[in-house]
């Protein structure tokens, strides 16, 4: 077995990215896609941890702290945003919100 | 080591089928359920990395906060009428396509820089500091060094509030 580097988390981190982006694009329930931008969220904070881990360096988690403290920002007001949304326009569905589409 | 190693493909299984079912599931209470046991692998991993704070944190704010509202969001809004239809929007080829190319990219920087900034060889062992855990430590360094911005987070989660309730107020 070979012994966990740095290199697997951040492998680990680029995978958690993508499947994040993924769902960010693709989706078309606005709740999933918030829920992907915390998986978004969590791959950077993943990386910022194994480089703090790597380089005895306690930054990364303070900044961690930080991406964390904006996570929950974003999720509180992106739902309030969507339940004001839902009661204006009776849907959750991103591609069904165009009104600035020409 | 071995346990070690072992830990970390559970964990990162945990992780990666979570965020997998998250983005696929049809139902959002389902992709929820999915996205809380990715997060645990995530915490999972960060005590594997001597993070005991983050862990704590990420269990508390994540699991306990964030997803209670997800899931009070999804039970508020009637999400039955979406779950008929069509999960993924016209674009996805495109975005998938986008994807595959940013993985491809990511795969190759780490293929090539695994040598070239030393991120491959093996974790040095844990220094441990006499008599300081963890959240001493992290303590000491976000409340000297990380202080400003530890008061702009304050000030950007009172907007945060202010700015969720004002919007989902009936009437403003």
């Amino acid at each position: 077995m070979y012994p966990i580097t740095t290199a697997h988390y951040l492998a680990l981190s680029a995978a958690l990215l993508l499947i994040g982006t993924v769902g960010v694009l693709t989706r078309r329930n606005i709740v999933i896609v918030l829920m992907s931008i915390e998986l978004i969220l969590n791959a950077v904070n993943i990386n910022l941890v194994a480089f703090s881990h790597a380089l005895r360096n306690l930054d990364g988690q303070v900044f961690a702290i930080f991406v964390i403290t904006d996570a929950v920002a974003e999720a509180a007001v992106g739902l309030g945003i969507l339940i004001a949304l839902f009661r204006n326009k009776e849907t959750v569905l991103a591609d069904e919100i165009d009104l600035l589409k020409w | 080591m071995l346990t070690d190693t072992l830990f970390f493909y559970t964990f990162a299984a945990l992780v990666l089928g979570g965020g997998i079912l998250t983005v696929t599931r049809k139902s959002a209470i389902y992709s929820a359920i999915s996205l809380i046991v990715s997060l645990m692998g995530v915490a999972g991993l960060y005590l594997l990395q001597d993070a005991e704070f983050l862990f704590v944190v990420q269990i508390v704010l994540y699991v306990g906060g964030i997803m209670v509202l997800f899931l009070f969001v999804i039970m508020l809004v009637n999400l039955d009428q979406a779950a008929r239809e069509r999960q993924y929007s016209r674009q996805w080829p495109v975005a998938l396509a986008c994807v595959l190319a940013v993985g491809a990219q990511l795969g190759w920087f780490l293929y090539k820089g695994a040598g070239a900034f030393q991120i491959a060889s093996p974790l040095p062992a844990a220094a441990s500091a006499p008599g300081l855990g963890n959240t001493e430590m992290l303590a000491d360094v976000l409340f000297s060094e990380y202080l400003l911005p530890f008061e702009v987070a304050s000030v950007l989660l009172l907007v945060a509030v202010v700015g969720s309730v004002i919007m989902a107020k009936k009437r403003v």
